[in-house]
């Protein structure tokens, strides 16, 4: 039987191993093939260890042969990884020359949550270096294509894992979202993206950019995919101190409740000007579609927005010039050899990291420095905690907040390369909810008149994914039935 | 030349000993071969994330209710940004703005009488690993072993006045580190460290000279060679019509001099920030009390129950209670000789003495073998005299002393017919003292009592010698 896989969820790929129907390694080699075949298009891959892969796949077989598989509805559903997390064994890349020949030697986190779930790893994919930038193009491994259309940019800086799910190279894939790098990309690519609250996934074996701000999150065909691939890797993890000891719903049961029982906020600053015709139309007629089906719709407002882009470039790049330090060519990666370990240091960062990871290092280490603390950093935790505030007196007067995920849809490769400030305004809808710890989820909700897609997102309160997912999953209906 | 008083204070460091490193489950222990005690997290392999070490704040706690600071009811970790090859993650995880604790003071012996020294801070951070410098100048290693284990920072206030006072001062801290169990306190190995700030004023006057920073202490003894060597420093300076520049110096414990640090090292932004990957760490009262209901006991109250427990004098006490090692000593030698101020002699004449040379630690006697000799003297089963022979053999081979008397022959004569023998002997052999002792010298008495012993090599029970030598003499007396 020649299959035909890359249109299929993940749970549908699922549900075809646990009826018998094909195995893993079917499964395996068909998205592997998939994989090759595309990937000198897109690269939307670093790498890809195909024996490691079809071994994971013949023991989940034999497994199951033997009964002593666990039930999982992801069992032997491929997965792929953001380079900037840890697997055992491979590269761990984070897309930077800086790491180059450095292998993994631990499991992170969600790893070991995947493969307890019985998934199979197919891949590392690429990214900006080090999850920095919007747009994928901040790459030692060249720039990720948007599979809907290759002279667009995926986003970033998850654009590798976006574009392989969007590609049908694998039916899920992870990225990290630090100010929008998980909702950006599965908005410009068409998928659904999920950025948790902070805590609810480990972040144990993820390379650290932002710390008190990074958050892993799954990209997925559509929601019930998300519910379940949530489900199966949320939760507390004694190897990091910041996740948080809750229980993990079950998201999949209760999606079918949709919006029953929720309001919408909507926040009049993510409205204003700047968004593109097409995003915004596209947003209207789903509010337009909520109201009509009586669904509770409150203006909200969230005045610190105007904030946001710059207290998160500060406290994000402040941290980030600190969690990079131990790149300096001792341990691991790159040296770049020279008579004096100053030399040596400077020799090997020079060299090692690319130009915005070094612009992002030099604004952190500016804000975070003597006699500019109190002006930059300090001011900017107090505004965060404002931020958080906003968030907490909207959250009383609705149960969820839509806007578009951003301004516009896919721009082409260098249309904003040159202008860096003009690349950080892609952010200016996501970084809010990082800022404030606060899940939210992109999902698709139309497209541009050239095809391109347009996300939605919600963002939701603390540790309520539940209703993200519900609110999501109700729109995609709604859009569905047209 | 003027007289100068110096200014004093102390920063100490103290590693905790912790089973396990501050931030992961590497053992924490000293002197493994190199790198053999780590892993990904302390060697700050990309994506790791610190978990604090419970036990490591435990014990910075008992320090801080030791020294009768205030521990805060949420402190913060922070990084300490710097480059170094032995600083894997390219910044130590300390605290700064929100120190663990405040406050609290040690108290010294002066010769003036008992003196608080006022301490500033105490706070938690990680160790760094250690480079180890090639001898041909060609490369330089790192050994991460270190890197990681739990340290306590102590910052005292600027009270003290004399190199003297700075080394009771700290000889004051190991005491109390090893009484609350939490450090070993030893500088050579590096568990316990010592920078100093000091400056000096003309006597009498109020404002504070310039201060510098002395680094690299690594003993009690260098810590005052180093404070008296920048007085003399800064005194010469003074005296000349100079003015002392601020700077950190170097101590060179083998050439008894201080060089100033390279301005280039010294001119650090540590960028100091709230740790991200940490929670804050909240401490409540509950804990701060069963920490206080379990704490070990200190110094001063074992002086107290030696002296009530054991029935020592007030001296006695004290020095035996000078370090916890030899207190333990103490209690643990006592309750096998059951008698406490025999014991107290013995550690406080013989063993002091050894200890002079070494450290209790290792000695190789135990204290259950000095009980055990203690015994055999109270038994009669050695002379006091012997015993110190036997002793010496103890300190050399660390054998029992039964095993060494029985090995020598060392063992008390207490066959009464046999001294009875030697005493017939010794009199019928010197008939003129004995009749001068008949007659009334009874000074001679201990003459015939040091023959019988010199006849019997000094093994004969003195007790019984006595006994049986008055016996003969009265019956002589008699006839």
């Amino acid at each position: 039987m020649e299959l035909s896989l890359e249109k299929l969820k993940a749970r549908e790929i699922g549900a075809l191993i646990a009826a018998g129907d094909c195995t893993c390694a079917e499964v395996a080699e068909f998205f592997l093939n998939r994989i090759e075949s595309l990937n000198p298009k897109i690269n939307a891959f670093i790498s890809f260890d195909r024996s490691a892969a079809m071994t994971r796949a013949e023991r989940l077989d034999s497994l199951r042969k033997s009964g002593k598989s666990k039930l999982s509805p992801l069992y032997g559903v491929p997965v792929a990884f953001k380079d900037n997390m840890q697997l055992k064994g491979q590269p761990t890349t984070c897309a930077s020359k800086i790491l180059t020949g450095h292998i993994a030697v631990y499991d992170a986190g969600i790893t070991i949550k995947c493969l307890d779930a019985g998934m199979i790893i197919v891949g590392k994919t690429n990214l900006d270096e080090f999850a920095m930038g919007s747009s994928n193009e901040n790459s030692a491994y060249g720039p990720v294509r948007n599979p809907i259309d290759p002279s667009r940019v995926p986003g970033g800086s998850s654009g590798g894992s976006a574009a392989a799910v969007a590609a049908g190279m694998t039916p899920l894939a992870f990225g990290s979202d630090t100010g929008g790098s998980v909702r950006l990309p599965a908005a410009f690519c068409g998928i659904v993206g999920l950025r948790p609250s902070y805590g609810r996934i480990s972040r144990y074996g993820l390379v650290a950019f932002a710390s008190s701000l990074d958050q892993i999150g799954p990209f997925a065909l559509d929601t019930k995919d998300m519910a379940l691939v949530l489900k199966a890797t949320a939760g507390y993890d004694r190897f990091d101190s910041t996740s948080v000891n809750q229980p993990v719903p079950d998201y999949y049961v209760s999606l079918e409740q949709g919006l029953k029982n929720l309001r919408i906020g909507i926040p009049r600053e993510y409205f204003g000007e700047g968004i593109e015709k097409a995003v915004m139309e596209a947003i209207d007629d789903v509010i337009r579609g909520l109201r009509s089906e009586r669904i509770e719709l409150v203006d909200i407002s969230l005045p610190t927005t105007k904030y946001c882009i710059a207290i998160y470039y500060i406290v994000a790049n402040a941290e980030a010039s600190s969690n990079l330090a131990r790149y300096d060519g001792v341990k691991y990666g790159l040296r770049i050899d020279a008579d004096s370990l100053i030399d040596m240091f400077c020799a090997t960062r020079t060299s090692g990291f690319g130009s915005e990871v070094k612009r992002r290092i030099m604004l952190g280490t500016y804000v975070l420095s003597a006699g500019y603390y109190d002006a930059y950093y300090r001011r900017a935790l107090k505004v965060r905690s404002l931020i958080r505030a906003d968030f907490e007196e909207a959250f009383k007067k609705c149960d969820l907040i839509i806007s578009p995920t951003s301004p516009s849809t896919a721009f082409a490769f260098g249309e904003r390369t040159d202008d860096p400030l003009k690349m950080y305004l892609s952010d200016v809808f996501t970084v809010a909810a990082p800022l404030a710890g606060l899940p939210a989820i992109s999902f698709p909700c139309g497209t541009d008149p050239s095809g391109l897609p347009i996300g939605l997102q919600l963002m939701g309160r603390y540790f309520d994914e539940e209703s993200l997912l519900r609110g999501a999953y109700h729109i995609e209906r709604m859009l569905a039935r047209g | 030349m003027a007289e100068y008083e110096p200014v004093i204070a102390l920063e100490m460091h103290a590693q905790l000993k912790t089973a396990s490193k501050m931030f992961c489950a590497c053992s924490a222990s000293y002197g493994g071969s190199p790198n053999s005690q780590v892993c990904p997290i302390c060697l700050g392999m990309p994506g790791t994330l610190p978990v604090l070490n419970k036990r490591a704040v435990e014990f910075a706690i008992r320090l801080v209710l030791a020294t009768g600071g205030t521990v805060h009811p949420r402190s913060i970790f922070a990084r300490k940004n710097y480059f170094y090859p032995d600083l894997p993650k390219g910044y130590q995880i300390s605290q700064y703005e929100f120190p663990l604790a405040t406050g609290g003071r040690i108290s010294i012996d002066t010769e003036a009488g008992p003196k608080d020294i006022g301490l500033i801070r105490i706070h938690l951070e990680e160790d760094a690993g250690k480079s180890i410098h090639q001898e041909n100048g060609e490369s330089t290693l790192v050994d991460f072993n270190r890197c990681g284990v739990p340290l306590i920072e102590i910052v005292s206030k600027p009270d003290l006045r004399s190199p003297a006072e700075g080394h009771l001062f700290l000889l004051k801290l190991k005491q109390l580190v090893e009484y609350l169990d939490i450090c070993t306190g030893n500088m050579e190995e590096g568990s316990l460290r010592c920078d100093a700030n000091i400056s000096i004023r003309p006597k009498g006057a109020e404002k504070f000279g310039t201060r510098c920073e002395l680094k690299n202490m690594n003993s009690f003894r260098g810590v005052e060679r180093a404070l008296n060597y920048e007085i003399e420093r800064q005194a010469r300076i003074l005296d000349s019509g100079g003015t002392i520049v601020q700077q950190t110096l170097l101590w060179d414990e083998k050439a008894n001099v201080s060089m100033p640090m390279r301005s280039k090292e010294e001119s650090h932004d540590y960028r100091y920030f709230p740790e991200p990957d940490l929670l804050y760490l909240d401490i409540g009262a509950d804990w701060i009390e069963q920490i206080k209901s379990s704490m070990p006991e200190l110094p001063l109250q074992r002086r107290l129950r030696f002296v009530e427990q054991y029935g020592l004098p007030a001296y006695d006490a004290d020095v035996l209670t000078s370090s916890r090692s030899l207190a333990d000593y103490f209690e643990a030698a006592a309750a096998v000789s059951a008698d406490p101020k025999l014991t107290s002699n013995w550690i406080m004449t013989e063993l002091m003495r050894e200890i002079k040379e070494t450290e209790i630690s290792k000695i190789k006697i135990t204290p259950e073998n000095l009980g055990e000799l203690l015994l055999m003297i109270k038994s009669g089963e050695i002379s006091g005299k012997i015993a110190k022979d036997v002793f010496a053999e103890m300190v050399v081979s660390g054998k029992q002393p039964k095993a060494i008397v029985a090995g020598s022959g060392l063992t008390q004569i207490s066959d009464e017919s046999y001294i009875a023998q030697i005493i017939d002997r010794v009199i019928s052999a010197d008939p003129d003292n004995v009749k001068k002792y008949l007659s009334g010298k009874e000074g001679l008495f201990g003459f015939f009592v040091g023959q019988v012993m010199k006849e019997t090599g000094g093994k004969a029970n003195p007790t019984l010698v006595n006994k049986l030598l008055k016996a003969a003499f009265g019956r002589l007396g008699k006839k």
